[in-house]
């Protein structure tokens, strides 16, 4: 049950996402898909107890291969996917938790969510370099093929 | 021959500065110009993007022009419009003037969603977020509408006072005093679930991995000028909420 609750909120929640950055129409239904992707990946990693810079790498590099594999078959930029399938994932709500307690006084807690939101952006960054390494190496390999026939 | 080269620059600008206006990679910016440059038989073209201003300049003559970025906002369909325009004119089927035109109106003719489906939306972002994160399902439809209420807020305040992060700051005291008053009149229970959903459609998390990206991409200053710009927004939200606890912390 909970499972289900997950894949269908953090698919809707993906598209809703997708009006609010305004992505073309033919694109929601993938958007959604991606983030459904990325959010489960993260969430099954926590719940199997890897920490949120592992779980956000691992994810952040899946949502990045999806958004290839569709920016490839709808030809549109990869931007359109990756962007709107990572709300879940962004470090929004800790960083404005970390200026909520600085501003009540409570530096301690606002350090521990400077951090997270540090761990997240850096993981979820670095997920996507490998992204790139991966897209590089398909072209590589497509060219590759190209220049052989 | 020196004017069409004037009016290759401004293409090449415009369509930079749309791309980065609505949160493009800086290195897709650069490479998009370079190659309507490169397609309009200027090969060797320079390009330096950051996040506030773009320079362009040929290396066959002694010009440079320089842009100005603004606004920095989410705005994708518009990135999809211009990456549309610029293969178009690189298959030949737009001339270099058609291709000018058709950028300056990209600003018009780019289809948006309507704005209750925005606010709807922004809704929806709120609670599904709320419930993932662990939230309860009471809070489900508090959660919907002050995160709606938020977003609205947020969008009227720019719309009509021209000063930077007043929007979110505004916005976010709504949201406090509202989630308090709901928890206080027992319509939801957990005032911190209800604003951590609300604030989702604002809060600038998107901006911040994308500077982190452009950072670990080797674009400094594009990393730290939108990282900047994230922390203040974050700031904005925070403060507002803060501000809404110190006043009435005492009556939820």
């Amino acid at each position: 049950m909970t499972i289900l609750i997950h894949i269908a909120f953090s698919f809707v929640s993906t598209v809703a996402f997708g009006v609010l950055t305004n992505i073309p129409k033919r694109a929601l239904i993938a958007t959604g898909a991606a983030g459904m992707i990325g959010w489960l990946i993260y969430w099954g990693l926590q719940q199997q107890g890897y920490g949120i810079g592992s779980a956000n790498f691992l994810a952040a590099f899946a949502v990045g291969c999806v958004s290839i594999f569709f920016s490839r078959r709808k030809k549109i930029p990869m931007i359109i996917f990756n962007i709107p399938s990572l709300v879940p994932l962004v470090p929004g709500g800790p960083a404005y938790k970390a200026v909520r307690e600085f501003a009540l006084g409570d530096n301690f807690v606002g350090l521990e969510n400077l951090m997270i939101v540090v761990i997240t952006a850096g993981a979820i960054a670095g997920g996507f370099m490998m992204t790139n390494v991966v897209e590089k190496s398909i072209m590589h390999w497509q060219m590759k093929r190209l220049f052989n026939k | 021959m020196v004017e069409s080269k004037e009016l290759l620059l401004e293409t090449c600008l415009l369509a930079g500065k749309i791309m980065m206006e609505n949160g493009s990679e800086v290195y897709r910016v650069e490479d998009t110009m370079n190659r309507i440059a490169a397609n309009a038989g200027e090969a060797d073209s320079i390009s330096y993007v950051t996040a506030t201003g773009i320079f362009m300049g040929l290396r066959s003559s002694h010009y440079a022009q320089v842009e100005n970025v603004h606004d920095r906002v989410i705005n994708l369909e518009k990135i999809v419009a211009v990456n549309r325009l610029s293969r178009e004119y690189a298959a030949k089927s737009l001339s270099l003037i058609e291709l000018h035109h058709a950028l300056k109106a990209v600003n018009s003719t780019t289809p948006s969603f309507s704005f209750p489906l925005q606010v709807l939306s922004a809704g929806v972002v709120s609670s599904t977020l709320m419930i993932i994160f662990g939230g309860g399902w009471i809070d489900f439809l508090p959660t919907f509408l002050i995160g709606s209420i938020g977003f609205m807020i947020a969008i009227w305040v720019k719309k009509r006072i021209d000063i930077r992060f007043l929007d979110m700051f505004c916005a976010s005291l709504v949201i406090g005093s509202l989630s308090i008053l709901a928890v206080h009149f027992q319509v939801a229970v957990n005032v911190d679930n209800l604003i951590i959903g609300a604030v989702m459609p604002l809060v600038p998390g998107v901006a911040i991995t994308n500077s982190f990206r452009d950072i670990l991409a080797g674009h400094l200053i594009s990393g730290m000028a939108r990282g900047t710009e994230a922390i203040f927004t974050a700031a904005a939200i925070g403060v507002g909420i803060a501000t809404i606890f110190t006043l009435v912390g005492g009556i939820s």
